[in-house]
């Protein structure tokens, strides 16, 4: 959808918003499918409102709610978000050449909403014109007011369900991640880091307590992503090979 | 609606670490270039934490899950998110009544 600025919904933000409309389909599933997930492991609408609000990242509160236990392993939660979350620092250094001009205040807060979906958008508008704050936050803005009142909902009326099972929903986790991973496969570059994070894990979940597989996991297939690099120096690029 | 201590401070811990992970990229391409292989393990990660999730339940844990995820990831390569979720819960149900 091509959104001239110049037109009747005129402004840099509308025109955000306006890109980002069509995704909010997606948010409403997903964030009640989260919500719902949340509810079935204990926690109170109050307490997933609060987490999509101050974390506001799909993936790692999916993570969250997984291997979330009662008391909460705090330590491993937040070492578990980081990791889930690591593809940040990719896109934030592939977004930071396009804040310029910015104030402070503007990249620091734009950062906290950094997300896939507005961030993909913002790179594809920088690319013909100078992304403004205004078209930055109008892709941002919908998307965290939507995915806050999803969950929230989902939270509310998921806490009603009886034996998830019977609907496979203890299946759903597995299946959401799936269909991430689905995305963001990239061919052989993804196999052998995967690869190396699903045998580590397998024999994690064997050997070790609690959800610690996970962490082993995520060790293994970023090491084997290093290795798997090849080093740009010509004379060592045979070794790495 | 109730807010725990500890819940509350497990979900702080989770969003000072996703702010550092967003915060993190722009600083440092402020002062450095992220390139070679430390690139390739930042690259690796965010996939290999969710393989690593789904792992026990997907590969080690019944033939009826295995054959679900199967199932998903080939809805998720076709259709789109919603479809993929509802056909692999689907799957696992049947799978797990068929095969007892």
């Amino acid at each position: 959808m091509a959104v001239r600025p110049g037109g009747p919904l005129g402004g840099d933000f509308s025109a955000g918003t306006l890109r980002i409309l069509p995704l909010l389909v997606a948010v409403v599933v997903y964030g009640l499918l989260f919500g719902t997930l949340a509810a079935q492991k204990g926690l109170s609408p109050l307490e997933t409102a609060l987490m999509s609000a101050i974390v506001f990242a799909g993936a790692s509160q999916f993570v969250a709610v997984e291997i979330w236990t009662s008391p909460p392993a705090v330590v491993l939660l937040g070492a578990t978000a980081l990791m889930v979350n690591l593809r940040h620092v990719l896109m934030g250094a592939a977004l930071a050449p396009f804040l310029k001009g910015w104030s402070r205040g503007q990249v620091y807060g734009g950062l906290f909403f950094m997300a896939d979906e507005n961030w993909a958008f913002a790179l594809q508008r920088s690319a013909k014109t100078p992304l403004t704050p205004g078209y930055y936050f109008g892709l941002a803005l919908p998307l965290y007011a939507g995915w806050i009142a999803c969950t929230t909902l989902g939270a509310i009326f998921g806490g009603f369900l009886q034996d998830p099972a019977r609907y496979g929903l203890d299946f759903a986790f597995t299946a959401v991640f799936l269909t991430l991973l689905t995305g963001l496969w990239k061919g052989r570059r993804s196999f052998l880091p995967w690869g190396a994070a699903a045998l580590a894990a397998v024999a994690g979940h064997l050997f070790l307590p609690g959800v610690w597989y996970i962490a082993l996991g995520g060790l293994a297939g970023a090491l084997v992503g290093a290795l798997a690099t090849p080093l740009p120096k010509p004379q060592e690029q045979a070794d790495a090979a | 609606m109730q807010l725990d201590p500890l819940v509350f401070t497990a979900i702080a811990a989770m969003a000072v670490a996703t702010y550092a992970t967003r915060f993190f990229g722009y600083w440092l391409v402020r002062r450095t270039t992220v390139s070679g292989r430390l690139a390739g393990a930042l690259e690796a990660v965010p996939g290999a934490v969710l393989t690593a999730i789904i792992a026990p339940m997907a590969f080690a844990t019944g033939v009826a899950e295995s054959g679900a995820a199967l199932l998903t990831v080939l809805l998720a390569s076709r259709l789109s998110l919603i479809p993929a979720v509802a056909g692999g819960c689907l799957a696992v149900v049947g799978l797990r009544l068929l095969l007892g």
